[in-house]
């Protein structure tokens, strides 16, 4: 059975759908309760055959956000609500046993990760990681399996003999391409990639980030892109969703958010680019991102915010679509935008934890 | 004529590696010559990607790995001749180091505050807990910081873009009038790079200190260089004009770095595939991409 939700009608062009996904860290330390509310409500989709950007500076919630749609939560992280749906599984992520979770994994929805050194095992050679990662979801021979992971690696141009290479004999972008040849040798319907090249130069990253095209276009896959560098979401995304503060505070095709960023947050993260060729000052953003243990009150980017009114202080805007598929929350974007009760749901609820 | 702040003269490095059997060496810096101007303050960066040798010249120029061959002069007097502790003091009074990431180079187990009062310590003459605070606090104000936003912090408590800042006004204590910045804003978020990179802006035109910021970003290059120096596998390939240099590179391998800076224009679906066609070539050219520090694989 389907969990339905009142606004979220499921369409098959959509490979994941979250409604209304709250993940907080709860701890308890000498009996005081401490709740970290790293993902505060977010719904959003990803349509079939799309790179969804997710941008936001450090401890506003993209990673804990990423952990919630990969199933990923270990205490003291928990859901405390909403629900995630992936086209690929009948019901909620969260209602399937563990070992059908366990078996989606890699085989449908893979991961590409930030330190591709940490990922690699140092001690084993590449083939080994190869079958680490991947021999047991794709239900092959040993000899079918390592020619597959051949004719893949063929594929995507990568020379065979990486695989008999240990990982530190590889430089930092090649590791990254092993990964990106790990995380599509299933061709999953869903990739997450989380920084995939933040550590990389720019010689290096800009191969690395057209290889990620590449290979998604040529397996249809989906794709939520997770960077807090703008320029990259404005070359490799077709959606970008802003997260600020564990919310998201705007959405949109990636050319209409820079072109027309309707929310205060956006519009300075994309005026304060340097460009070559532009000396013009740009202004940093004052002030530091909101303690997500006690935010502030009303908006969450208020207290930063240069053009703050006062209904700002007190209500939470809600996520409303101004214009074709572009959603801002903002009220000074549009008198369109309404308060949204979620800061007292929030509280009211003491929720069941999803499983 | 003046003698300039810092003078490079065909500075080299060579690394030895490999024990008795299959000896290598590796060229890590190879005769870079340059020099900083005492009376011009500027910022200086040198560009390139890893491996390039960028951090090596840095530790040379900090006095913390002597050169191979060719000398490196700060204000007249070369480096190698800093033998006394005396003389290192008042050499690191002047020359100060900013590191890449600021949560490794601070210990988590220590108050970020007493690295400000070692440093004023040290270099300021400061003894009793009054004075180091205010010494502390004077320089955390030029950074934009207060004592009160930092003393008794642990590094995780503070923001990667305060930390920065925090370890920005350790280095300006001694009152130095060199510092070496190496990729400071690589592992600080987009939002904040630009505060950082202002910083460095206005210390050069209020502080009056020289710069050298090593980085392999070329747009905040761009935005805060002066001059420039682009190296590649230890050699200078083209130096000049920061501006002059990144809007017009000679070098092949600068234009390489040129085009390979991605543009915040959004171009949206597709962009990249464009040209693929090199990346493909590069991919399928025999050399792994191994970068040179590395053992090929064959």
């Amino acid at each position: 059975m389907t969990q339905s939700s009142a606004s979220s009608v499921r369409d098959s062009s959509h490979v994941l759908e979250t409604h209304d996904l709250r993940a907080y860290y709860r701890m308890k330390y000498f009996g005081i309760d401490r709740e970290v509310r790293a993902v505060d409500g977010i719904s959003m989709h990803v349509r079939k055959n799309e790179i969804y950007g997710i941008a936001g500076e450090s401890s506003c919630g993209k990673t804990t956000f990423i952990k919630a749609i990969a199933a990923a939560i270990r205490p003291p992280l928990e859901i405390v609500a909403g629900h995630v749906n992936y086209s690929f599984i009948k019901n909620d992520l969260y209602a399937l046993p563990a070992a059908e979770r366990s078996a989606i994994r890699w085989r449908h929805l893979s991961y590409i990760l930030q330190g591709s050194m940490n990922v690699l095992n140092p001690v084993r050679r590449i083939h080994k990681t190869f079958q680490d990662f991947a021999f047991r979801h794709m239900r092959l021979g040993r000899p079918e399996f390592d020619q597959a992971v051949k004719h893949h690696l063929e594929r995507l141009r990568l020379p065979a003999e990486i695989l008999r290479a240990y990982p530190h004999e590889l430089s930092g972008g090649m590791r990254q391409r092993v990964c990106i040849a790990l995380a599509t040798l299933c061709k999953p319907e869903f990739i997450i990639a989380d920084e995939p090249t933040t550590a990389l130069d720019v010689v290096v990253q800009k191969d690395v980030l057209a290889m990620i095209r590449e290979t998604q276009s040529e397996f249809g896959s989906s794709m939520i892109f997770v960077t807090h560098d703008l320029t990259v979401h404005a070359n490799v995304t077709d959606r970008l969703g802003i997260m600020y503060a564990g919310k998201l505070v705007e959405e949109g095709r990636t050319v209409d958010v820079f072109a027309n960023p309707m929310h205060p947050y956006t519009a300075h993260l994309i005026a304060s680019l340097p460009k070559i060729g532009d000396t013009q000052p740009r202004s940093a953003l004052s002030g530091s991102p909101p303690n997500l243990a006690d935010p502030p009150k009303g908006c969450r980017f208020h207290p930063r915010c240069p053009v703050a009114m006062e209904i700002c202080r007190h209500e939470n805007p809600a996520l409303t679509t101004l214009a074709d598929d572009h959603r801002v929350a903002c009220f000074a974007a549009s008198t369109k935008v309404q308060p949204s009760n979620d800061g007292m749901q929030g509280e009211a609820k003491t929720l069941e934890v999803a499983r | 004529m003046t003698t300039p702040l810092l003078n490079l003269d065909k500075v080299s490095k060579l690394y030895k590696r490999g024990g008795l059997l299959g000896r290598e060496e590796f060229r890590a810096v190879e005769e870079v010559t340059f020099h900083i101007d005492d009376n011009d303050q500027q910022v200086f960066t040198i560009i390139g990607e890893s491996g390039s040798g960028k951090t090596t010249l840095a530790r040379m120029i900090l006095n913390m790995v002597r050169p191979t061959t060719g000398t490196i002069f700060f204000k007249g007097q070369d480096l190698a001749s800093i033998r006394s502790g005396r003389a290192r003091l008042k050499f690191m009074s002047e020359v100060q180091p900013i590191f890449q990431n600021p949560f490794e180079a601070f210990n988590p187990l220590k108050r970020v505050d007493r690295y400000l009062y070692m440093t004023a310590k040290s270099f300021t003459g400061a003894r009793s807990s009054a004075e180091l605070e205010a010494a502390a606090d004077q320089a955390l104000n030029k950074v934009g910081l207060s004592i009160g936003e930092v003393r008794g912090r642990f590094p995780h408590e503070l923001s990667g873009g305060q930390l920065q800042r925090v370890a920005i006004a350790r280095a300006l204590i001694p009152g130095p009038s060199l510092i070496v910045a190496d990729e400071p804003v690589s592992m600080v978020d987009a939002s904040l790079r630009m505060s950082i990179v202002n910083l460095f802006r206005t210390l050069r035109d209020e502080l009056k200190v020289s710069i050298i910021y090593i980085t392999h970003d070329l747009a905040t290059a761009y935005y805060i260089s002066d001059r420039i120096i682009i190296m590649r596998k230890g050699e200078v390939v083209e130096s000049g004009p920061a501006r002059i240099v990144l809007e017009n590179p000679q070098h092949e391998y600068s234009r390489l770095l040129k085009s390979a800076v991605l543009s915040p224009d959004p171009h949206g679906h597709g962009v990249l595939t464009g040209d693929s066609a090199a990346s493909q070539q590069a991919r399928a050219s025999p050399h792994l991409q191994v970068s040179s520090s590395e053992p090929q694989v064959s």
